[in-house]
């Protein structure tokens, strides 16, 4: 038994020997490529802690000596309003967002997955045409009724439709993964008295949670890139978001401090690093769900 | 049950029953469609045929908005520029996914951390952050002539130049190929191994496995990638808008599309006019879409 065993190692060593030489060309191949694709991101970072002349003068990779000076600078932000400020502003769009597209989506979702009712094959063919649209169509006469409305320059323009769903893409998400759990529960649930609306909350809702999760990183790292809306409609700097509080930024300093617009454009993407790490999973889930099982 | 018109009463009860519970749960989206989809479609529409600055009604002048952009020469660089965009940075893009995908699909170990790795790229790349660092790394004094520098070549400032300010963006766009690859990945892991394992036992080699058995079977992938990422192309705004201070500058050489729409709308507040630049949009993204389509029919592969 020994003996065998001992013969089956040396079998398995010998295999992985031959195959390894190929293999690690792969691994240094993929490294390699990888690495030259996040050398700008790094060396940003790296960047955000050098003096702005080493930055201008090329230099090293490394920084001679790691400084905050352009983070305490570029935090102070623009006529006394701090990135502090843009940061709550952004983290505060995007909350009201996510509420917003999880419980309109998944009500729509809900319907779409499990109910009968009249032109729900049209609504439903409907609702993935406008997945197509391109937004432009609608953008200026939105934007007149804001106005009329007296919205500009508050956070309603970009709030108040995520309460309305209209981001089809969530509801067609939450759609597909609705169908896929298994109608027995439903029935058990609707022999002890149970309606839609209570089927909803308790049992749908809850079994729904890998798409709801989806539906908050999606909504999480698309509104917190969002340029266009939050330009468009946000004019008071009080009310900037990271993404118009940087582009003023920039602006307003010029391209002499690199630096300082380094360090506050590392800060503004370490949000969405910190979803990415914790929830890279359901991402993938959300990207592939459209392009394949759909 | 039978009521005098001898109609069921209680089934109706219930249809109408049933109908009033999903249309509660549909009400928000439906809401949102007539609200913020439908009646702005067809005021924009309207619009279009109008002349409406915001701030005296719009007054009806036809088909001169349309025509108009026709003589618009900034309008057709807006086109160029868009068309160049588009016909570069899909077909690239779309590539690099491919290929990154298929060096990724051979049961590597560390597979998980290669593929986050090089959707970083992705999932940064739409924000001003980038398009900001975008401005340095091709700036005169930027990264990359630093680097052509170490080397012993002269480098221009691709940003200002009007010849090579499309291309940095088309840079950033390929930069970004995170998502089409994910769906190649899982497009892959669709495809049986049984293929593979006949191609080898008839002697296949590896490219013509590629060109016969992978390529084809990942067809209606490529497809749907195609689309997306053109649909997505046409409507590219921040990178242009960013790098080139809103301007899409040098000389017009980055003004987007979406870009001349957004400084028609709201900055020169000729509502008419963006809004028949809107729908002219919609209408050449259905027609690209259409020409996709009925080509596919030539050439995605779609198994029984």
């Amino acid at each position: 038994m020994k003996q065998i065993n001992i013969n089956v190692a040396a079998e398995n060593k010998t295999r992985k020997v031959r195959i390894k030489p190929a293999r690690i060309l792969l691994h240094a191949v993929i490294i390699s490529l990888g690495l030259l694709m996040l050398y700008p991101l790094i060396w940003m970072v790296l960047s955000s802690f050098k003096e702005n002349t080493e930055i201008f003068q090329g230099g090293s990779f490394w920084p001679k000596s790691f400084t905050l000076e352009n983070y305490i600078q570029g935090w102070t932000g623009l006529s006394g309003i701090t990135f502090g400020k843009f940061f709550l502003n952004s983290l505060f769009v995007v909350g009201v967002a996510i509420i917003g597209n999880v419980l309109s989506c998944s009500m729509a979702a809900y319907a779409f997955a499990r109910l009968d009712f009249t032109f729900k094959k049209i609504l439903f063919a409907i609702m993935l045409v406008t997945l197509m649209l391109p937004f432009h169509v609608t953008v200026i006469p939105q934007y007149i009724m804001f106005n009329k409305l007296e919205w500009i320059n508050t956070y309603l323009p970009l709030t108040l439709p995520k309460f309305l769903a209209t981001e089809g893409f969530f509801i067609f998400l939450i759609v597909q993964f609705m169908r896929s759990i298994p109608r027995e529960l439903e029935e058990a649930a609707e022999m002890d008295g149970c309606g839609p609306i209570k089927m909803y909350w308790f049992l749908i809702m809850p079994l729904s949670l890998p798409a709801l999760i989806t539906t908050m990183i999606f909504t999480f790292i698309w509104t917190w890139n969002d340029f266009f809306t939050q330009l468009l409609y946000l004019s008071d700097m009080e009310k900037f978001t990271v993404a118009v509080g940087l582009r003023m930024f920039v602006d307003a300093m010029g391209e002499s401090s690199w630096g300082a617009l380094f360090a506050m454009s590392t800060l503004s993407l370490i949000p969405l690093f910190i979803i990415f790490i914790f929830f890279q999973k359901y991402l993938i889930e959300g990207i592939t769900t459209g392009g394949v099982k759909g | 049950m039978i009521n005098p018109w001898g109609v069921d009463t209680s089934i109706m009860k219930s249809v109408l029953r049933k109908n009033a519970v999903a249309y509660l749960f549909l009400s928000p989206w439906l809401i949102g469609l007539l609200a913020l989809s439908v009646i702005p479609m067809g005021a924009s529409l309207y619009f279009s045929f109008t002349e409406y600055d915001m701030f005296s009604s719009p007054q009806w002048i036809g088909l001169e908005n349309y025509s108009g952009m026709i003589e618009d020469p900034k309008y057709l660089k807006s086109i160029e520029v868009t068309l160049t965009y588009v016909l570069f940075s899909v077909p690239l893009q779309l590539s690099f996914a491919l290929g990154v995908s298929v060096l990724l699909n051979r049961g590597l170990r560390g597979l998980k951390i290669y593929r986050a790795t090089y959707y970083v790229p992705s999932l940064f790349g739409g924000s001003v952050a980038v398009a900001l660092l975008w401005r340095q790394l091709f700036g005169g004094e930027g990264l990359v002539n630093k680097f052509l520098a170490s080397i012993g070549i002269e480098g221009a400032n691709w940003i200002s130049s009007p010849d090579t300010a499309i291309y940095t963006l088309i840079i950033l766009a390929v930069w970004q190929f995170g998502s089409p690859m994910l769906i190649f990945l899982a497009g892959l892991k669709g495809i049986p191994n049984e293929l593979y394992e006949a191609a080898n036992i008839d002697g296949a080699g590896k490219l013509k496995q590629f060109f016969s058995i992978t390529l084809p079977m990942l067809t209606p992938i490529i497809l749907f990638n195609l689309i997306m990422q053109i649909i997505g192309a046409f409507q590219a705004f921040t990178p242009a808008y960013i790098v080139s201070g809103g301007e899409g500058g040098p000389l017009d050489s980055t003004l987007f599309y979406t870009l001349y729409l957004y400084q028609k709308a709201f900055a020169h507040f000729q509502m008419g006019y963006a809004s028949a630049m809107a729908w002219a949009l919609l209408i050449m993204i259905a027609i690209v879409t259409a020409v996709i389509f009925a080509s596919s029919k030539k050439w995605v592969f779609y198994q029984e």
